[in-house]
């Protein structure tokens, strides 16, 4: 099993129209797919968390140099559209499954009952282990130090 | 204690799942009685009474309320007494089912033969306990829609179904690997489990030259497990390893189960890859490995799996024994089923160093480190990139000072 971190921005792929001018009919539809999707990966023992962010408005920018006060600012300092809003952790067999998923991410619908394509990266979270111990034991006796 | 008390449950009624909260209700039973009334005399027995009583309460219920179904399963008592070991056994290979993913059969092992908890086991993979919880109840659903009845396999099924188990042992064995530093504590468990239900088996079956290769093998590599990382939890590679820290009584066992099984009868990939880690635990310093052995050995498995990450490891050999050129011509043979592969790059990058060759071997380190998914190898990955970047610019600055 291997897992995978799929995250959206707060980009609405080729929808333009904001969610508060949707039908509440296409909003419902909406969060039901989210809702089924979610129901389906708990029952699929892939889910391993989900979050959604609250909106840049709130969010802060933190820098520091460690040594004197860190400095905290407002944003946002980028496009709305390249605000992180939220990702989910899974936890599959294969990344062929973990597109899977990502796919039907994408695909939720929007107004008019058309997927919205929003477009979800794919990235796999690092391993503690090796993937094989064999390998790893190959691996420790490959970089072995003739130095 | 647990697994002995379900298989016999199993083989008597052959509900898995049912058996198994069956079980689960008894203990709960123990946890309030014994403490009160004291501990019985025969502690399975009574688990074993209490167990049968509530499965077979809940069986009936099931049948009064679906009202289909006949008695014919509970009244079929056993003919025959089965020992402990076998029912702790059918468990084992019920579990490695083959309608299971891999993922499953370890996960279903650990709770039912290895007497996890659900909590520990999902801690140990990373997971919370709920998502655990459904896997284990999928993967036991799974092997009651297969249809497979519950009992000891015949010896056909047996010879075909060992394979699974063996490579479910070495999964979970995987599991723990890689960890042995502070608060990653519950995974390097994981491999003690492995050990211990890999030593049951071959019990078992002491005569099974593959069961005895992986536990061999599980033995030599975890002998090494106190000098693999330091204390920063940084992986230390095979010829940096302060060897005075390996664990010698596993070595010795296992050198003496590996030599005792690779006389007798057919080799298998397990014999021969716990042959090699012999032969790498058996030198005092990295120096006196015995290369050409360690060559012929990953030989004769190349040609038994064909798996091309072996050669990497064989070119390593050839290295070592003939020298740098003799490696690297086997990578380049090799190149194109690993295309992209970063463990390629880390062993050509290993190779060129050797050869003298600190630009080429920068590059391919560089390449490996961004590829790896494993965070101890790309730590160690990025260090040498670090390191011959240093030699490398050092160098130039002589040069330029000339």
């Amino acid at each position: 099993m291997t897992r995978y971190m799929l995250v959206g921005n707060l980009d609405g792929g080729v929808v333009e129209k904001p969610m508060e001018e949707w039908k509440p009919e296409e909003i419902t539809a909406h969060l039901d797919y989210y809702k089924a999707l979610r129901k389906e990966l708990i029952s699929s023992g892939e889910r391993v968390q989900a979050e959604v962010l609250a909106g840049p408005d709130l969010a802060k920018i933190v820098t520091s140099d460690g040594l004197t006060a860190p400095v905290v600012t407002d944003g946002p300092f980028q496009e709305f559209k390249e605000w992180l809003a939220g990702y989910q952790i899974v936890d599959v067999e294969s990344e062929a499954r973990a597109i899977e998923i990502a796919a039907k991410l994408s695909a939720v619908p929007g107004p008019g009952g058309v997927a919205i394509q929003q477009p979800i990266q794919v990235r796999q979270v690092m391993d503690q282990a090796p993937s094989n111990v064999a390998e790893m034991e190959g691996f420790l006796q490959q970089v072995g130090g003739e130095h | 204690m647990t697994p002995q008390v379900l298989g016999t449950l199993v083989r008597r009624h052959g509900d898995f799942d049912a058996a198994e909260d069956a079980v689960q209700e008894a203990l709960l039973a123990a946890a309030l009685h014994w403490p009160r009334d004291g501990v019985p005399q025969k502690p399975r027995g009574w688990l074993i009474q209490t167990a049968e009583r509530r499965l077979i309460d809940q069986l009936r219920s099931e049948q009064s309320r679906r009202s289909r179904e006949s008695l014919a399963l509970l009244q079929e008592a056993p003919t025959q007494e089965v020992s402990d070991q076998d029912d702790t056994l059918i468990v084992l290979f019920m579990c490695c089912h083959p309608a299971l993913t891999a993922a499953s059969a370890i996960a279903l092992t650990l709770r039912a033969v290895g007497g996890l908890t659900t909590a520990e086991i999902a801690n140990a993979f990373l997971v919370d306990e709920a998502t655990m919880a459904q896997r284990i109840s999928r993967a036991k659903q799974r092997i009651k829609a297969s249809g497979v009845p519950f009992r000891m396999p015949t010896r056909e099924e047996q010879t075909a179904r060992l394979r699974t188990v063996l490579h479910v042992l070495y999964l979970i064995f995987n599991e723990g690997y890689a960890s042995s530093t502070g608060g990653e504590l519950q995974r390097t468990e994981l491999s003690d489990e492995a050990i211990r239900l890999t030593r049951m088996v071959q019990r078992m079956l002491p005569d099974d030259g593959e069961v005895a290769g992986l536990l061999a093998l599980m033995l030599l590599i975890d002998a090494r497990r106190p000098a693999r990382t330091d204390p920063a939890g940084e992986l230390i590679p095979l010829a940096e390893q302060d060897r005075t820290l390996w664990d010698r009584a596993l070595i010795t066992e296992g050198v003496a189960l590996i030599n005792r099984a690779i006389g007798n009868g057919a080799v298998g990939e397990y014999q021969l890859q716990a042959a090699i880690a012999a032969v790498h635990d058996r030198a005092p310093r990295a120096d006196d490995t015995d290369w050409p052995q360690i060559l012929a050995l990953y030989g004769l498995l190349e040609q038994m799996t064909g798996n091309p990450v072996v050669t990497l490891n064989r070119a390593v050999a050839a290295a070592m024994a003939e020298g740098p050129s003799a490696g690297l011509a086997l990578l380049d043979a090799v190149g194109e089923r690993l295309a992209g592969h970063y463990r390629l790059d880390a062993v050509r990058a290993h190779l060129l160093e050797m050869a003298g060759d600190t630009k080429g071997a920068l590059a391919h380190y560089r390449a490996a480190a961004t590829r790896t998914t494993s965070l101890p190898e790309q730590r160690y990955l990025a260090a040498q990139a670090a390191r011959l970047n240093l030699e490398a610019t050092g160098d130039d600055a002589s040069r330029l000072r000339r």
